[in-house]
């Protein structure tokens, strides 16, 4: 193998050696200033692993004996989880100084399992995939109980460790049937066994159940989602930013990659399981959060919801509902990594406050942020003209275009519920008498706040930023 | 005056433009109120005077749509930024641009919490209002008419009454739930046109069986919107909690894009489904107006009972649309439109007294007229005009609106006619309770008339409420021709429908 053959894997390549290199900074580096240092070197190396990624482009390459892929699908996908990673990376600053979790593995743990992520979302291999995967997984099991003095936090990363287990079993599983039955894990050879008409045999079928069994629990997509509200909730919040938007991102990349990459012939067999996931999640993610006077647990059921929305896109099953996707993500990037730079700047007295009711008032003596997460929220309603109409406008339009127009009724009616809650959060800022102030917040969560917030109530000014990408994207898994 | 300038565009950002401006004044509470209140007047008051201009440049003879303004928009979709206004939308456009500045105005003193926040809510309201009359593509359309809900929410739910978060919740919720449905109808329009834009689906002719379905999603939308019975019940809860400008925008503009819809989409769109149900929309809204007429005879709280007079009006409109007859849609538009000055001004008639008292008790009100003449004349003026008494808009659109649906069908004239008797009823008992009868409350004698800014308020009301009922020819003439346009094209589509349907029974 030479060298020019690995030139596709060079963003992993980049992050997976200034990680290990990162982890000698740590270790040698004087221990007060530890964290500060490698958390400054990990955004750099996120940036320049963005570069990179830009850099290599946007061109189909295969490398590493088929098992590795980069294309205009994967590029996106790789930018939105980057740029995720590096954001939350920032909002977390203060709250991880404020609450001693600033040792220097945590920055180092991010990188790894972002290294994983990326390796999943240009798996073309079902090996490749799973190694991918578990990278990301390992590492993100660790900074959810990463607050190790509290209860809640080790509740969190044990929980998650055992369910996430058990759901890369299933996963496993699924790969060997679909191994057994068809003798490849390539993607290439999986696309061409299943090529034109061919019935799947039976083994086929159950093997792809499972693979998306697995691949819903890393979504966390209703029946699979339980562990989502206790891990939210659980682990320290800017874990809890950096699960609501990298992960999931990543996942969902795979879960369409593996769908319509090699399963793509076979849509008939996996349409309804998509489906039915995506109603049962889309509802869920509506009616559960209602009940929900924490605030991340009420996130927890909104990004149930919004993966519910998202899979519809998947349902549809062709390149209108794929880039509908697409659009999905990066605008649920943006709102998401809003809406928890606010719950981080929740602090009082030396303390974070997570309660709903905590934020009463907050339009009086904080009215930005007041602001900004009013249009975080009407954005997650999906009311116009914020980023989030247009994100569920796509979805809906690719649904009703493939005859699909139940599942967009069911996504119309279920977000008129969840918009009950978004609202209960401009309610109780809005028109609730105010409670205490909060402190002050870093600038690095003021920019990134401020940004997100621009981005979502201005992203009618110019959709083609977002629009053209997406589309490019889509185009290139179905090329 | 063609100065080949955006003026829709000019129109309806120039609102926003200043909300954005007002984000930025800075300095005490005092000084920021003052200049919030100033800055929101020009900008609405010189908002008003540029849509004018549309109507300066607008071309009565012209059925098509004017000032059109065209750019792309979401790539790929062939989803564009378009406006244009015909005669139908025309009057709606400059109604928006002229009760915002009267809005603002009624507010100067009854509003002093967080004012600068209130006349940003009012300048986006406005930006909605008018873009979602002007747009000429479905998912502008759905956009403006969605956002409309976002100020309102925060209007009604910050500077409301007591019971203002239930009011608020229930609105957006009821009305978010209607437009829903309406985006999903859109989208299948979207897949079969392959355009959203609205002159083209105009003439498009969708599969009746289609259309059918559709028609019930846009009215879903619509029917909560106008309100109709039996979904009217956000209304009355709404209109109770906002602040009085609020309630004269919820009645004066927000209805109407109710009444609106269904002339734009489900007449010019649907027509074969419009026929299907208009035995429906005729129960309904002789049904609404009916029932709300008597709903209103037993209210204690003023605000309610002209809340209740609106549903009742807006009966008058959906009956007055569906006949499909040229005198029915004129009526309905001029009805709209002096609805939306004589609702307006009763509730800011309302509000005057609230703001004196801080009640709207009807039973803590009498005789008002010894310390109030002016009041009581204004009163009186918009009571007439409410129940439709010739000289007033009120006649000029339920006269209009009885013709056509008497041309339709006598019946549906008669239960209309029923309507025009329990107006005055209920109307007639409001204002003899409250400004007739002897002052015998202590704290009504100190009571004081109408201040030279509330004059200010009213005055244009009045104007333009006895112009419209003496001389209608100022407010008809330039909405004839899309009108008959609009006629011609229903009945022609409903002929063959017709046709069509015997066409097909006959085999």
């Amino acid at each position: 193998m030479t060298l020019e053959s690995m030139a596709p894997a060079l963003p992993e390549i980049w992050l997976a050696f200034s990680v290990m290199a990162l982890m000698m900074v740590g270790v040698f580096a004087k221990p007060a200033g530890a964290h500060k240092l490698v958390s400054i070197l990990a955004c750099c190396v996120l940036v320049v692993a963005g570069l990179l990624v830009l850099y290599v482009g946007g061109e189909r390459q295969v490398a590493f004996g088929g098992m590795f892929l980069v294309d205009a699908f994967g590029q996106y996908m790789k930018i939105l989880v980057l740029l995720g990673a590096l954001l939350t990376l920032i909002i977390g600053k203060r709250f991880v100084l404020a609450e001693k979790m600033d040792r220097f593995e945590y920055p180092i743990l991010i990188l790894f399992s972002v290294t994983g992520m990326l390796l999943m979302i240009s798996a073309n291999d079902l090996m490749s995939l799973y190694v991918g995967l578990e990278l990301q997984s390992l590492a993100l099991y660790v900074i959810a109980a990463f607050q190790r003095d509290t209860l809640r936090s080790t509740e969190a990363g044990l929980k998650y460790f055992v369910l996430g287990a058990l759901s890369s079993g299933m996963l496993l599983y699924g790969c060997s049937m679909i191994y057994g039955f068809t003798g490849t894990t390539s993607f290439d050879g999986l696309s061409a066994a299943f090529d034109g008409d061919i019935q799947a045999s039976l083994g086929v079928v159950v093997g792809i159940v499972f693979l998306a069994a697995g691949l819903a629990f890393k979504v966390s997509a209703v029946p699979f989602h339980m562990w989502t509200p206790d891990v939210y909730e659980g682990a320290p919040t800017p874990v809890t930013a950096f699960f609501a938007v990298a992960p999931k991102i990543a996942a969902i990349a795979l879960f369409v990659r593996t769908l319509i990459g090699p399963f793509g012939d076979l849509v008939a067999e996996w349409q309804q399981i998509i489906v039915l996931v995506s109603i049962a999640s889309m509802l869920l993610g509506s009616f559960a959060a209602i009940a929900q006077n924490n605030i991340k647990r009420l996130m927890a059921y909104s990004s149930i919801g919004h993966i519910g929305y998202a899979l519809i896109g998947l349902a549809a099953g062709n390149e209108e509902g794929v880039s509908g996707v697409l659009i999905y993500m990066a605008i649920y990037l943006f709102m998401n990594v809003g809406t928890f730079a606010c719950i981080l700047a929740m602090r009082r007295n030396g303390r974070g406050v997570e309660q709903v009711s905590d934020l009463a008032g907050l339009s009086r003596h904080n009215p930005l942020m007041a602001l900004a997460l009013l249009v975080f929220m009407f954005s997650m309603a999906g009311v116009p003209p914020m980023a989030g109409f247009f994100s569920k406008f796509y979805i809906f339009m690719a649904a009703v275009n493939s005859g699909l127009v139940p599942l967009a009724i069911v996504g119309a009616l279920a977000s008129v519920v969840s918009a009950f809650y978004y609202l209960r959060i401009v309610k109780v800022m809005y028109f609730d008498e105010p409670a205490d102030k909060f402190e002050g917040t870093s600038l690095g969560l003021r920019i990134v706040l401020s940004g997100t917030a621009l981005v979502t109530l201005l992203f009618f000014l110019a959709p083609a930023l977002v629009l053209d990408p997406a589309t490019a994207a889509a185009a290139a898994l179905f090329g | 005056m063609t100065l080949g300038w955006p003026l829709l565009s000019l129109t309806i950002f120039l609102p926003l433009l200043g909300a954005i401006a007002l984000l930025f004044i800075r300095g005490t509470e005092e000084t920021v109120a003052r200049n919030a209140r100033y800055t929101a007047l020009w900008v609405s008051g010189f908002t008003f005077v540029l849509s004018l201009a549309i109507w300066a440049n607008f071309d009565y003879a012209n059925a098509g749509f004017q000032l059109v303004e065209r750019q792309e928009w979401l790539p790929g979709t062939g989803i564009a930024y378009h406006l244009g206004v015909d005669g139908i939308s025309m009057w709606f456009v400059l109604l928006s641009t002229f009760l915002t500045p009267i809005c603002v105005l009624a507010s100067w003193e009854a509003i002093q919490k967080r004012v600068k926040e209130y006349m940003i809510a009012f300048l986006l309201l406005e930006t909605m209002m008018v873009g979602m009359f002007a747009s000429l593509d479905m998912v502008m359309f759905y956009i403006f008419f969605e956002a409309v809900l976002i100020p309102m929410f925060l209007i009604i739910g910050v500077w409301g009454g007591p019971r203002r978060i239930y009011a608020s919740f229930k609105f957006f919720l009821y009305t978010l739930l209607g437009s829903v449905l309406m985006l999903v109808a859109l989208l299948v329009m979207y897949g079969k046109a392959g355009t959203t834009d609205i002159p083209t689906l105009m003439q498009f002719g969708f599969d009746p069986k289609l259309q059918i379905w559709l028609w019930l999603a846009f009215f879903a939308s619509f029917a909560v919107k106008v309100p109709m019975y039996p979904v009217h019940t956000w209304l009355p809860d709404a209109h109770v909690e906002a602040p009085t400008a609020g309630s004269v925008i919820l009645a004066g503009v927000l209805l109407k894009m109710g009444g609106y819809g269904f002339l734009r989409f489900s007449l010019p769109m649907f027509p074969d489904a419009s026929v299907y149900f208009s035995p429906l929309i005729f129960w309904m809204s002789v049904g609404a107006v009916v029932i709300t007429s008597l709903i209103a005879l037993v209210q204690q709280d003023m605000k309610k009972l002209i809340a209740y007079s609106s549903i009742a009006h807006m009966g008058f409109v959906t009956a007055g649309i569906f006949a499909g007859t040229h005198q029915g849609v004129a009526g309905s538009i001029v009805q709209m439109l002096s609805h939306g000055l004589v609702s307006g001004a009763l509730f800011l008639c309302v509000g005057v007294v609230y703001d004196r008292m801080h009640t709207r008790e009807i039973a803590r009100y009498g005789g008002v007229v010894a310390r109030m003449p002016k009041y009581a004349v204004v009163f009186m003026l918009m009571t007439m005009a409410s129940v439709g008494l010739p000289g007033t808009s009120g006649f000029v659109g339920e006269f209009l609106i009885l013709v056509g649906a008497y041309q339709h069908s006598t019946w549906l004239a008669l239960g209309l006619a029923l309507g025009m008797v329990l107006g005055p009823a209920y109307m007639l008992l409001l204002y003899r309770k409250v400004v007739f009868g002897k002052l015998t409350r202590e704290d009504l004698k100190s009571i004081k008339d109408l201040n030279l800014r509330e004059v200010a308020v009213f005055a244009p009301l009045v104007v333009l409420v006895l112009w419209m009922g003496i001389y209608p020819s100022t407010f008809t003439a330039p909405i004839e021709a899309s009108v008959s346009a609009l006629v011609e094209n229903y009945q022609a589509a409903a002929a063959a429908g017709a046709e069509g349907a015997s066409a097909l029974a006959a085999r």
